[in-house]
């Protein structure tokens, strides 16, 4: 067992139904401590619902799950709040877990949105929302983080920020990141494995090994696969959530 | 001290009221008012059972209305009709079917109004400890699913994966309601209590910007509305029920006033 330990999530063979059609079959994965694991795959591919299976927010699945935390944060694709409840940020924020006003603050000044602590969550842009929904997912410091197209909605250079935020959290927590994304640029710089779906697993491995990948070229076309070549180098900055460029 | 009529209503009615504020802003932010007015309908069916077993109302219309509320869930599950109209279907016909027992019943004398619109005349002693404990009891299960049952009321995904089991949450608010409905069906009458859970409720939300507020506020409307229903109603010699609605719609109205005055001072 001791191989285990290091594991917070593994699918073995999974798929979802749904009025007699898959949305998605045959996905095994694992995700472990300290690595980020990104799903990529064209809209439809089933990268929502695997991870919503992962979550164990999908009941009557094919297949099984091997969860080994309880310490979970999510970020969802698509969240309908509605609107006849009264939601501050901060409310929302202890949403699932009692915190103290210094872990809230400490996450909401992570992702640029402090100062909206107050504000209803109702008067958000779409991208302010993003913020809080990581920040909210993060401050309970999870094992597992799972995030599903979590910078949608936010300007470009908050992207490339968030995006070094999230690989800074996997460092610093040492939790396990289930990532869904279809931004190849951003994610791939920090990913350690990339599983590419297409209603079943089509190929998985390291960033390099999936662009050079014929099933990938062909489901993205030759243009992503140097995308994610050329993502070998290295950076000699970064971009803060302002939008500031620092060097290394 | 109880002696009295008149308090016994008041003590009944404010009892009533601390529970129907925070339920009934479940009952808002879930979009369940016609799931309680299913419910309340089907406990005419609860109240003939307990007359003709001679058995107490309030548990009997809690039975009665869990089991509804279980038939309703299983009608969901088996069938492709709409939620409302699978609502109506029970609402009307548990009602239907009340009425019906209640004809054949001949040798018990049923004073129908007080059923269906409350009568603060029949508020005995026995009924102020119903109302009491149980509505102690239910603000004590509430205050214990509180965290499972906020979080998926604003999103079910999220307090699913994060590990909040809001199906056990949902199932046992559910039986709340029911319980809501046992102590209060004397107070208000079956046709009214959604109109005492949402009514305060609604106007709660109208002043309120965080969950917590809306709650006390809407404690605080019930208790209003209690307090000027109840005394209009022994000066106009009024229903009880109907009259404590009616407060509570006063306070509602007000409570839009409230609103105009700080769109104009945004302005």
């Amino acid at each position: 067992m001791s191989l285990n330990n290091n594991i917070l999530v593994k699918l073995n063979d999974v798929g979802f139904q749904h009025n007699g059609k898959w949305l998605v079959q045959g996905v095994s994965l694992t995700v472990k401590k300290g690595q980020i694991v990104t799903l990529i795959g064209p809209n439809g591919s089933g990268k929502s619902t695997t991870a919503k299976i992962a979550l164990g927010i999908l009941k009557k699945i094919h297949g099984e799950v091997e969860k080994y935390t309880n310490k979970v944060g999510y970020v969802p694709q698509k969240i309908s709040v509605d609107w006849t409840l009264p939601l501050r940020v901060y409310d929302f924020m202890v949403l699932t877990e009692n915190l103290d006003e210094k872990t809230i603050d400490e996450a909401l000044s992570l992702t640029g949105v402090i100062h909206l602590k107050d504000k209803s969550l109702g008067n958000l842009s779409g991208g302010e929302f993003q913020r809080v929904l990581l920040a909210r997912a993060i401050s309970k410091k999870p094992e597992l983080l799972v995030l599903d197209e979590p910078v949608q909605g936010v300007d470009f250079t908050g992207e490339i920020a968030l995006y070094e935020l999230i690989k800074k959290i996997s460092d610093e927590l040492n939790c396990g990141i289930l990532l869904i994304s279809h931004d190849l640029h951003t994610v791939m710089s920090a990913t350690d494995h990339v599983v590419c779906l297409n209603g079943h697993v089509c190929c998985s491995g390291t960033p390099i090994d999936v662009a050079k990948n014929s099933e990938y070229k062909a489901l993205f076309g030759e243009q992503a696969s140097q995308i994610l070549t050329r993502y070998e180098h290295k950076h000699d900055h970064v971009h803060t959530i302002e939008g500031e460029i620092k060097k290394n | 001290m109880f002696d009295d009529f008149f308090i016994r209503a008041l003590v009944a009615g404010l009892g009533v009221a601390f529970v129907t504020g925070p339920l009934g802003c479940f009952v808002v932010w879930r979009r369940l008012s016609y799931f309680g007015d299913t419910l309340a309908h089907s406990a005419l069916l609860g109240v003939t059972i307990a007359y003709s077993l001679e058995f107490n109302i309030a548990l009997s219309v809690f039975i009665i209305s869990s089991l509804i509320a279980l038939i309703l869930v299983q009608l969901q599950n088996r069938t492709n009709l709409p939620g409302d109209a699978l609502l109506g279907l029970l609402a009307h016909s548990s009602l239907a079917v009340g009425l019906v027992v209640i004809g054949f019943l001949t040798f018990i004398r049923f004073d129908v109004m007080g059923l269906l619109f409350g009568d603060i005349l029949a508020v005995t002693v026995d009924d102020l400890y119903i109302i009491w404990i149980g509505g102690a009891l239910i603000l004590l299960v509430l205050r214990l699913i509180w965290k499972g049952l906020f979080a998926s009321t604003v999103n079910y995904e999220l307090a699913e994966a994060e590990g909040l089991n809001p199906d056990r949450a949902k199932a046992i608010f559910t039986i709340l309601m029911a319980a809501i409905i046992a102590i209060s069906i004397k107070m208000v009458g079956l046709l009214l209590i959604t109109g005492m859970l949402i009514i305060p409720a609604a106007m709660a939300r109208n002043i309120s910007d965080s969950p917590q507020k809306m709650i006390i506020y809407s404690i605080i409307g019930g208790l209003l509305s209690v307090i000027i229903g109840l005394f209009s109603s022994l000066e106009f010699n009024t229903p009880s029920g109907p009259s404590i609605i009616a407060a509570a719609l006063f306070l509602f109205v007000i409570s839009l006033f409230k609103i105009k005055q700080t769109i104009k001072l945004k302005n």
